[in-house]
Formats: C-alpha cells, structure tokens, sequence
C-alpha cells in the first residue's frame, strides 16, 4: 500500500501555474457574462414578469381611483416614486432568492460556477449585481410606463443623481435579501416564506403612502421603519415630489448602506453554507 | 479511434500544456492524508482517516459499494466539500487552504447531472472555458474539437435538458477538458449508462490516459476498476482497505482459482454447515457465503489448483447434507473476490 506522510509539508507549497493565471475579476465577469447571456434571450418574458404588478397598482390606485375620486388629486405623484421603489427592491428580491432556492436543491446548474477559481463569495457577489442590473433594468423601465399612464410623472433633473443612488443602493439591498431568504429558506418552504416575507415587505415599505404621514399610527410606522424598502420609496419620493413630508435622503441612503452591508455578509454566509457540505 | 486521441491531444495541449503537471517532490497530482470527514448529525465517519498519493498520468480507481466513501473522498478533493481532519492536496495545492488554486488545476464529472439547462450545449462548453480564463478563440476551438469527439457536434445548438443519460455525461466531460484540467476527477462515470456508451466513455479515458491527463475515478464496478485503473483503492465505510493495482491485489488473495457454487438446500439444509463442510475438502483454501437475501445460496469458493477438479467433490460433499449442487461457475479471482475477502460481504 502506497500511503504518503512524511513529505506532506514540502508538497502544501502553492504551486499554480504561471501561465494564464486567471484574475478573479475576469472570472467574475464571465460568470456576470453567462446571466446576463441567459436573461437577455428571455427579456420580453422577464419584463413581462416583473413589470405587470406595478403596472396594474399604479393603474388602479394611481389612475383608477383618483378619477372615481376615491384616491385624492396628486395621491399619483405620491404613489409613483414608491412603486418605482417597490419593482426595484423586489425584482431584486426576487432574482436572487428564486434562482438560488431552484439552483441548490434541484438542478444543481450553479455548480460549475462553484468549481470556477475564484472565491465563493465572489460567485455570491455576483448574484447580487446581477440582479441589481436585473432590478434596475425593470425600475428604469416603470418611468415611461409612468409617463404612459398618469399623464406625466414628477421628476426634477436637479435630483437625478440621489434617485440614481437610491436605485442603486435599493436594487443591491433587495438582492442581499433575496441572497439571504434563497440561502436560507428551505427549498420546501419557499412558498410560505413568499407568502410571509414578500407581501409583508410590499405593503409595509411607504411606497403607497408616506411614513411620516403615519406619525397617528405609530406601531405600523415602526412595523415600517424596519422595511428597507420604506427608505427607498422615501428617498424617491423626496427627489422627486419635495413636496410631500419625507425623510431626509442622506438619512435614507445611510441607512441602505448599512442594510446592503448586514444582509451582503449574511447572504454570504448562507450562501457558503448551502455551497459546501 | 487513433484520431480522436490525437484530437485530445492537441485539444490539451495545442496552445499549453495541460496543467497540475508534476508538482511535488515525488509527482504526486494527488496526496491524501488521514483524511476524515463526518457529516453533521451523523453517527459515524464518512471517511474514516484515508490516505493515498496519485501518480502524475495515472488513472486511479476507488472502489468500494454505495455509501463507502468515495464521492465524499472525491468531494473533499474538489473543494465542495470540507475535511472535519486530514489533509487533500491535488497538484501540490492544499485544497482547504487554497480552494480557488485548486479549482485551477482540476475538473469534476460529478455522479448528478449539473449541466446549465439555460446554456446551449456547446456554450456549457465555452462558458466553463470561461470560468476558467481560456481565450475565446482557444475555447471556441477547443468546444468544436471536444463535440467532435464526444459525438455532440450535430447538437451543439440544442440545450440539453432533453438529453439522455449518455449524452449528458458526454458533455459533462466534454465541458470538464475545457480547461484542459491536470487532474480529472469522474465519479461513477459510467453509471446508468448503456453497455455501448459505458464502452464509449471507457475509450475515452484510456485517451486521457494516454494524453498524459491524471485521473481519479470512482466506480461501485470491478470490472471498471479492473479495465481502467492502473492502481485501485478499495473502500469500505470510510476505510481504505487496500490499495495496489488489480493484478496485484488479486495475486495476493491466498486462494488461486474459485468456483461459485450455486446450491440448492433441502428443508433440513444447514446452509452454514455446507460452507463449513466445503471449506474443510482438501485444496480448498476458503468457502464463503455470498448469498444475496432472498436469492439462492452461494458459495465462493478458493481452492488451490484446477477449480474444475473440485466440481465433483464438492457436489458429494453436499449429498450427506440434503442439498444439491445446482450450477457451478468457475473463475479467476477478481477484485470482487478482493473485496469480498477483505469485507466478508459481496461487493453489490
């Protein structure tokens, strides 16, 4: 019997090869390559996907019930920037935590991108961004749907950049979360968890109401104080219409900032963890 | 067949060499060291302390049943599973250490069917290339040749989520040469697989072989380890058992030919007193149940000179005890005999 021992230290030495080392950025961006690759073919059927929910809530509350008069004059200027938030925190959510929960338990596909050189939590990165641009792809689209059906949309060039920011930070938290409910969540479970977690999250992130205007109800304010998609529709909301009562949007982007940090290194872990055995 | 190993050839080594060549001290591309591994909330060790070294260029088989180690073995050396002790370095890399340095010099043709159902077949080749760093044009190249020679070029386009068991684990070593890997770990290639492309993917290996590639199989199946392995390690519940190659592990069985003895037994058969009585003729070195429950009741039987000279003693010797010899087939020890020697069991 052949068995080894007393060389194994001098063997641990790293010894890749010197040619054609390859850069985690460049695997990195192959692996952005193959989503993007995948998603692009499908894009009528993924837009369609993500954007018939929000269509129909801002036809029905923006348009439908201000004209019966059940919604006051200018509540679609108020509704708007939160469903412009809404689509980008949950198409993110759910472009990570869908794949994951399918890729882990049943078809295994992500596993060759496990085996590709680079860190694990750089494949785990990648699903964020690439859901991110996924997110971004759908929130960009809601503002001619926008224009199309209320007749105009507030907007203020001077704030283009803070809505661009709270896009971005909006899309890459709403991916962290997916990254943490998908890696987290058992695979028989995920339709509960949907049910749990998603229409909470829809209806308690100020995007079809302003949260200090929830100052009377304050359990439901706090309720919506923990959703970080409630500091997405506020920092739109106050780009976009100043008008209305907001929260200020350093305060919102802070905040992003630190819930992408929280759920990023959470997801990490989960995804880890669901990875390796 | 002399050009698809050409074809392989060039395909691992026209624009660089494959890598993980030798790297240690005494070449090995694979070392493992006590290596040990027990899964949460399980009662005992799925790998129980298991060292061996692989030769650079050698095909190395582990042999063993169902739930004996080996994809956990294979799992650990390929970084997707971790040691709870031990050490696994494949191409002088520590693979717990360095995972990433490790995923550069191997490949893994998994037991589970893990293609990209998104992809085409031939972009699951490109796009693994791509994972791995190789240049487009060297893998746009590299994904002809290899559908080529895995029969998939008339399908390159298709997605293969309609594909067979073959086809698939075609394309999975197709995609796992992309990178021109220097250790090519299969496990259970040939599982599920109809005799013709069991055949198919044998002829394949013994091309990787031949074109200098390392490869660490696992197979349930002697007649696979015996046909393609240069050196076999047998596991059992963890263990490594032995380890030399087959001819080698059969010449050291004490017993030099064997007969398997089907016996009908009586209703006053007892089936433990005709193994006892067999095993006591003179020449016979061992007799040993190899009866499957619910089947009928075998022996295997060593004995030391012609076995077709012992068909007649043993077919009295079982007269006294109400039982009948029923057939008899006689052979040259295998690794399942190894096997069975070592573990007192049958092998499937």
């Amino acid at each position: 019997m052949s068995l080894v021992g007393e060389q194994a230290p001098v063997l641990a030495r790293r010894s890749a090869p010197a040619v054609d080392r390859v850069g985690a950025g460049q695997v990195f961006l192959a692996i952005l390559r193959r989503d993007i690759t995948v998603t692009g073919r499908e894009l009528p059927a993924f837009l369609a996907q993500v954007i018939i929910q929000p269509l129909f809530l801002l036809f029905v509350f923006g348009k439908i019930l201000t004209q019966l008069g059940y919604a006051r004059h200018g509540y679609a200027q108020v509704l708007f920037p939160g469903i412009v938030a809404l689509t980008a925190v949950l198409t993110g959510l759910q472009s990570t935590a869908f794949p994951l929960v399918i890729d882990f338990s049943y078809t295994n596909e992500i596993e060759d991108r496990l085996l590709a050189p680079i860190p694990l939590r750089l494949v785990a990165l990648e699903k964020i961004v690439f859901a991110a641009l996924r997110a971004l792809t759908s929130a960009g689209v809601m503002f001619p749907i926008g224009v199309w059906i209320l007749n105009g949309i507030p907007w203020r060039s001077s704030s283009t950049a803070v809505v661009i920011a709270v896009l971005v930070l909006g899309t890459l938290t709403g991916a962290a979360l997916g990254l943490v409910l998908g890696t987290f969540v058992p695979p028989n479970r995920i339709n509960i968890m949907f049910a749990l977690v998603l229409t909470p999250i829809l209806f308690t992130g100020s995007s079809q109401y302003p949260w200090l205007s929830l100052s009377h109800l304050r359990w439901f304010q706090v309720i919506s104080a923990a959703n970080p998609l409630t500091y997405v529709s506020e920092g739109l909301r106050g780009s976009m219409e100043p008008g209305v009562p907001h929260l200020a949007s350093w305060l919102c982007l802070v905040v992003l900032a630190g819930s992408l940090a929280a759920l990023t290194a959470v997801g990490m872990h989960g995804f880890r963890r669901r990875a390796l055995s | 067949m002399t050009e698809t190993t050409g074809a392989i050839n060039a395909s691992l080594t026209g624009d660089g060499q494959a890598r993980g060549g030798p790297t240690g001290s005494d070449g090995a591309a694979v070392q493992v060291i006590e290596l040990r591994k027990r899964y949460p909330k399980s009662p005992a060790d799925a790998v129980a302390g298991v060292s061996f070294s692989v030769r650079t260029g050698e095909v190395f088989g582990l042999l063993g049943p169902n739930g004996a180690g080996k994809t956990t073995t294979i799992g650990i050396l390929t970084t997707r599973v971790r040691p709870t002790g031990g050490r696994a370095l494949v191409a002088g890399v520590d693979v717990v250490a360095d995972p990433v340095a490790a995923r550069r010099m191997l490949a893994v043709v998994p037991q589970r069917n893990n293609l990209d159902r998104s992809l085409s077949v031939r972009q699951n080749l490109t796009f693994h290339a791509s994972y791995h760093g190789v240049p487009k044009q060297i893998r746009d190249q590299r994904a002809a040749a290899l559908l080529e020679q895995f029969g998939l070029g008339d399908r390159a386009g298709e997605k293969p989520d309609m594909f067979s068991g073959g086809q698939a684990q075609r394309m999975m070593i197709a995609r796992a040469l992309m990178h021109a890997p220097g250790v090519l770990f299969l496990d259970e290639p040939t599982t599920g697989l109809d005799p013709a492309m069991r055949l198919f993917v044998w002829d394949r290996i013994r091309e990787l072989r031949a074109a200098g590639t390392t490869l660490v199989l696992t197979t349930h199946d002697m007649d696979e380890a015996a046909a393609l392995a240069d050196r076999v390690g047998i596991m059992d519940r963890g263990q490594l058992l032995a380890l030399d190659s087959p001819a080698a592990l059969v010449s050291r069985l004490p017993g030099e030919r064997t007969l398997d003895v089907r016996i009908e037994t009586g209703d006053q058969t007892d089936e433990q007193q005709c193994a006892l009585v067999i095993g006591q003729l003179t020449g016979v070195v061992r007799s040993e149940s190899v009866a499957e429950p619910g089947g009928p009741y075998r022996l295997r039987v060593s004995v030391k000179g012609e076995a077709a000279g012992f068909v007649a003693p043993v077919a009295q010797a079982l007269v006294p005890l109400g039982a009948r010899l029923a057939g008899v087939s006689l052979g040259e020890p295998s690794l399942e005999d190894v096997f069975i020697h070592l573990t007192g069991r049958a092998l499937r």
